[in-house]
């Protein structure tokens, strides 16, 4: 692997471009007419123009990026999160292209992106999934008998989906049988598939993912992230390690992610999502992704491994550098993704140009962005600017620090969340690591309702 | 009779459907209420309905679709009995 096109945008973008130069590697930027001058582009060494602003016209057209990366000279390529990551027809061709995709196989993105076939690996590998359907289900009589045997409240997931989107919570038979063909239908037109996934819904849900490292043969776990705070599915503050288990399922948890990964002989990096039942400690496999993840510095900060780097070191053929018991964890981390956003406006995305940027810095504070002075936070895609990521011995001292660090960071010109996340470290229960997956959504609707 | 013109709350990308699989929220000579949808404006990723505003009759679409709109920008133009 002598040069890298990184088909993406943003701080993973600026991400990947560092654990490339930081191997030896040249990299490749590729641009949209709104990214000219971002930063992405000004760190590559190359830059090649795909396309008007959109995404849909420039970052998930396929052909636009494996034309850069011929014309460019590249013989790999780095899909970031988001876009095309997940995309088993991209890693196909940039395959069939001759370059290195850095990823798992089109046929692992395949298998592992589609929750029903994800699910029966896991079932194969012995890892606990939660009640439900086998296989998709395509018609509301087929879904009220399956329902009746799970016990509800009762979770509908478009087979064909991804991010949250077109899941719906039904309470009962009379809610199922209301839901169901609009989620079907929803789905049908979404993605083109309207068959849809039931199973059990738990209320006291707990959301923790586990990273893995693997080269085809060998596959190590790098522990677990905690995701629980999410507003409207997308996740607001990580950290690592998960404040909500013990050890005896953080043992459990992280070993069900290696042998599913060894089931599908898993190549690169990629992360296990597990539902834990915050009640009883029982906990299930929801979903893989099968790239590199927002959240990934909290796991850096705690192990000290470059995630990123080691992708790429995978990718050109490498086998893994570590066995399971050299991957150590130290102290805590924490991630707040900044996003720009009104929150005292119901999140309202504000793009716009910046004035001042002042990051915060010292020790072990680590802000990923691509924000700079005079830059402009364009209106075409998603809304986070920077991920304000902290580490300290334990979670006391690495919360008191993300206070200091959200503090010390100014952004004008544009609205941003960081006050809310200040705020947020106020709360006693979150002091107290004492959340779910619906805390910070019922911490907003209380917020909200004080201030009307 | 008066014309008025429906304009984007906010930059981004205008679409006149829904998704790509339906019809447009609304075609020229169409009644609609203030509050009936007239165009979707997708900013950050998050999709913002832009109702009519005004009760009215349709005339035509200010923007193409898919257009990259700026706030203030002209989106449908109505008549309005005012």
């Amino acid at each position: 692997m002598k040069r890298l096109l990184i088909a993406n945008r943003g701080e993973i973008a600026v991400r990947i471009i560092r654990a490339a130069n930081d191997l030896g590697i040249e990299t490749v930027a590729v641009v949209s007419e709104a990214d000219r001058s971002a930063t992405h582009a000004l760190l590559a060494d190359q830059v090649v123009p795909i396309g008007p602003a959109p995404a849909t016209k420039s970052y998930l057209v396929a052909d636009a990026i494996l034309a850069a990366a011929k014309e460019s000279g590249a013989d790999a390529v780095h899909p970031g999160y988001g876009f095309l990551s997940e995309r088993a027809s991209f890693a196909a061709a940039v395959a069939d292209a001759g370059l290195t995709f850095v990823g798992p196989d089109a046929s692992v993105i395949e298998q592992m992106g589609d929750k029903v076939r994800a699910r029966q690996v896991a079932q194969a590998a012995g890892v606990p999934t939660v009640p439900g359907t086998p296989g998709g289900v395509s018609d509301v009589a087929e879904a009220v008998a399956a329902a009746d045997e799970i016990g509800y409240p009762i979770m509908l997931k478009a087979a064909a989906g991804g991010g949250g989107r077109g899941i719906r919570v039904v309470a009962d038979e009379a809610e199922l049988k209301v839901a169901f063909p609009q989620a079907s239908g929803e789905a049908a037109s979404a993605f083109g598939d309207g068959q849809m996934y039931l199973e059990r819904f738990v209320r006291a849900a707990r959301h923790v993912e586990v990273q893995v490292l693997g080269d085809g043969s060998e596959t190590v776990h790098v522990f677990e992230r905690e995701c629980s705070l999410q507003r409207r599915r997308q996740k607001v503050v990580e950290e690592a390690p998960s404040p909500g288990i013990d050890e005896r399922i953080r043992t459990e948890m992280t070993s069900a992610a290696v042998r599913l990964c060894k089931e599908v002989g898993y190549r690169s990096a990629g992360t296990c999502e597990f539902l834990v039942d915050d009640d009883t400690g029982e906990f299930f496999f929801i979903e893989m992704n099968t790239r590199i993840q927002v959240e990934h510095p909290v796991t850096e900060l705690i192990t000290g491994i470059d995630l990123v780097a080691e992708q790429l070191r995978i990718a050109a053929g490498e086998p893994l550098r570590f066995r399971q018991s050299d991957v150590t964890k130290r102290g805590h981390a924490v991630e707040f993704r900044v996003c720009a956003e009104d929150p005292d406006r119901n999140f309202l995305p504000g793009p716009g140009k910046i004035g001042d940027v002042r990051l915060p810095g010292g020790p072990w504070v680590r802000t990923d962005t691509w924000l700079a002075p005079g830059s402009q936070v364009p209106p075409f895609y998603d809304s986070l600017v920077a991920k304000v990521v902290v580490w300290g011995d334990d979670r006391t001292t690495a919360l008191r620090r993300a206070k200091r660090a959200l503090s010390e960071l100014v952004v004008e010109g544009v609205p941003t969340t960081t006050t809310l996340l200040i705020e947020l470290l106020g709360q006693q229960w979150f002091a107290d690591g004492a959340f779910t997956t619906g805390t910070l959504e019922e911490w907003l609707g209380r917020r909200a309702e004080a201030s009307a | 009779m008066s014309r008025l013109e429906v304009v984007s709350p906010i930059p981004g990308v205008f679409y006149r459907k829904p998704d790509p699989d339906s019809p447009d929220f609304v075609k020229p000579g169409q009644k609609v209420g203030a509050d009936d949808t007239v165009g979707l404006v997708e900013v950050m990723k998050s999709f913002y309905p832009v109702p009519a505003g005004t009760a009215g009759t349709v005339v035509e679409f200010a923007a193409e679709p898919e257009a990259v709109v700026d706030a203030g920008q002209s989106l449908v133009v109505l008549e309005v009995d005012a």
